[in-house]
């Protein structure tokens, strides 16, 4: 092991909401649920995701379809029958965004799945078998770190063709490795405490210990990294759309329409400014919703 | 210390060649090749161009060959003044490349390869320039309305992405204002939009980097002394806080550093710049084995050496901190 490291340090060990902090009587969630209601930002980017999330998953039942062309009409701009306008196919925006919004939020919540299974297992292996074992696999990780694994991920979509399964699993590959380094950190500091020295004490076995004592004090910095990574996974597919390696057309994500967008800005702006409106509003209020997490769990970032 | 930087770069070897081995093959199992979506070349030809890149090789001795043409056989980096080229400094050959007949991997490098240079140094310049004051100054006023625009500025920053950031700029600046040329990369007021937009997320990174390191070093006891034995309050920052509160910008410019060399390849992309990231994402789609190689390890190599220098000085900031 080198103590010197291109990353951010280790978590500390997670304090989990010292007593003097909770009400008396509240368990560490609902003291954290209180802490999260307190922060404004952090309600606002919550309901804000909430509401995005109905929009697009709900809205395309009501709204026009997103393939419908009108050749005729071509683009035209925000007005009472198109509220965000139209592209240059005539198709409505709005239905563009919001089937775009579903591709774009399915994409950072699976590949985020993706992401945390590899993560979680490889950290928490890492941390529970310590030692040589434990340094080996970080040593892994820490290489991996120095890679430049966009280009990876660019060589990979261009190959094997733009596949939605394998844009998920190509950027979960990508992302896993902060939980993996969070996770073991934790399991590593945990299984140290007193707590679990006396749950083994009292005679408590190691499934009772691993699921009672160990998971439930990973599960805050989990769930904070988790709401995290969505925000960067959806950078990292729009970041791949707008190159051309995302979703297929007539498919569309947010990161493609504002391809689509930027490409035509100058006869129509609409084009571009209310599908980069509309994502950089989900980015700003799922990293508000983690930083309010945060706080509210009281993790200490590993990322800044 | 030259210990440690020897034993880090003997681990960068094989590193390497596990990046170099995976694109290698990667590239040659998939279907499709550089000369499919040509147009169809009478048998002969394809024979001769099959011979002259050695692709009727057995795989093996191509990747044979390939890696020791890739091997440093001199080491005379003086060379590299005069015209970039890898061949001559360190007797490193990337072969021709498959789409631009005539022209090698190695000097379409030395082509592009400065311009993306110069686009991630300005590119890293406007981000300290930017984030550094940013965050210093909501450190030094936690709390205060100051604290919370700069705090914004940041989380802007973080939350537009570049290829949103750059057309906004673009139609506004350029296009409706006519301040600035749309595209190209001529004078320097060409760099000023691409910069600004490459350099926009690292600025807001920094800003937050620094504004935590900052609070953590003033709360520290010997900020205390150092204000009770009288020293000014830009004393205190400027020759006290600043070593300690700077410490996670630093470990922070590794992973910053490659973040830019591949958002250069939107950037380039937006602003139609003659740079190796564009260059490294037209090879992808064309298939140009050689190129896209040759680009990969150009680019691992600057991320493994850049990482190392940061770690590197990340020592010599931090007294904490040993060479292993």
């Amino acid at each position: 092991m080198n103590t010197v490291e291109a990353t951010p340090p280790a978590p500390a060990p997670m304090a989990p909401a010292t007593p003097t902090e909770v009400e008396a009587g509240h368990s560490l969630w609902a003291g954290a649920w209180h802490r999260l209601r307190q922060n404004r930002l952090a309600v606002f980017g919550g309901i804000t995701v909430i509401v995005l999330a109905l929009l697009c998953a709900i809205g395309p039942v009501f709204a026009q379809s997103y393939e419908d062309q009108n050749l005729d009409l071509g683009a035209v701009g925000p007005r009472a029958a198109h509220w965000l306008g139209t592209d240059t196919l005539g198709r409505d925006l709005f239905a563009r965004l919001l089937y775009g919004g579903r591709i774009s939020l399915m994409v950072g919540l699976v590949a985020t799945f993706v992401a945390l299974v590899i993560g979680v297992s490889y950290g928490a292996i890492a941390g529970y078998a310590g030692g040589k074992i434990d340094a080996a696999m970080m040593r892994i990780v820490d290489i991996l770190y120095a890679l430049p694994f966009t280009i990876f991920v660019i060589l990979l979509m261009v190959f094997f063709g733009r596949n939605i399964f394998l844009l998920f699993f190509a950027i979960g590959a990508v992302e896993w490795l902060t939980m993996a380094r969070i996770v073991r950190g934790q399991v590593l500091s945990i299984k140290r405490m007193e707590y679990i020295e006396a749950a083994r004490a009292l005679g408590f076995g190691r499934r009772r210990i691993i699921f009672r004592h160990v998971i439930p004090n990973v599960l805050g910095p989990i769930i904070v990294y988790t709401t995290l990574t969505i925000p960067s996974v959806m950078l990292l597919e729009a970041f791949l759309s707008f190159l051309g390696l995302g979703v297929q057309p007539p498919m569309s994500s947010w990161g493609a329409l504002i391809k689509d967008g930027a490409d035509k800005m100058e006869e129509f702006w609409w084009l571009l400014v209310f599908p980069g409106g509309i994502f950089s509003l989900t980015l700003f209020s799922l990293n508000f919703l983690g930083d309010g997490l945060r706080d509210a769990l009281d993790v200490r970032s590993s990322k800044d | 210390m030259l210990r440690y930087v020897l034993r880090r770069l003997l681990e960068a070897i094989p590193v390497m060649l596990v990046i170099i081995t995976g694109t290698f093959f990667m590239q040659r199992f998939v279907p499709g090749g550089p000369f499919t979506a040509e147009k169809a070349v009478t048998p002969e030809v394809q024979r001769n161009l099959e011979a002259y890149y050695h692709l009727n090789d057995p795989l093996w001795k191509q990747y044979v060959d390939y890696l020791w043409d890739l091997t440093p056989k001199r080491f005379h980096p003086l060379a590299l003044t005069d015209g970039l080229d890898l061949k001559e400094a360190f007797g490193i050959d990337f072969r021709p490349s498959f789409k631009y007949p005539n022209r090698t991997v190695n000097e379409i490098i030395a082509d592009k390869l400065p311009v993306s240079l110069e686009l991630g140094m300005i590119s890293l310049g406007v981000a300290l320039v930017i984030g550094l004051p940013l965050g210093i100054l909501a450190a030094v006023r936690r709390n205060s309305w100051i604290d919370y625009i700069c705090s914004s500025v940041a989380m802007t920053g973080i939350c537009v992405p570049t290829f949103v950031l750059g057309p906004v700029l673009v139609l506004g600046f350029a296009i409706h204002l006519g301040w600035f040329n749309a595209s190209g990369w001529y004078g320097p007021i060409d760099r000023v939009l691409p910069s600004l937009t490459l350099g926009s997320v690292y600025a807001a990174y920094i800003a937050r980097l620094t504004r935590g390191g900052f609070l953590e070093v003033l709360n520290q006891d010997f900020i205390r002394t150092a204000r009770a034995k009288g020293a000014s309050e830009s004393r205190v920052i400027f020759r006290h806080a600043l070593r300690g509160g700077l410490l996670p910008v630093v470990s922070f410019l590794g992973p910053a550093v490659a973040g830019i060399l591949t958002g250069s390849f939107v950037i380039e992309t937006i602003f139609q710049i003659p740079g190796l990231g564009r260059e490294f994402v037209n090879s992808a789609f064309n298939r140009d084995y050689t190129l896209i190689l040759g680009t990969v390890i150009l680019y691992a190599g600057f991320i493994i050496v850049l990482n190392l220098v940061v770690d590197v000085v990340q020592v010599w900031m931090n007294p904490k901190l040993k060479f292993e």
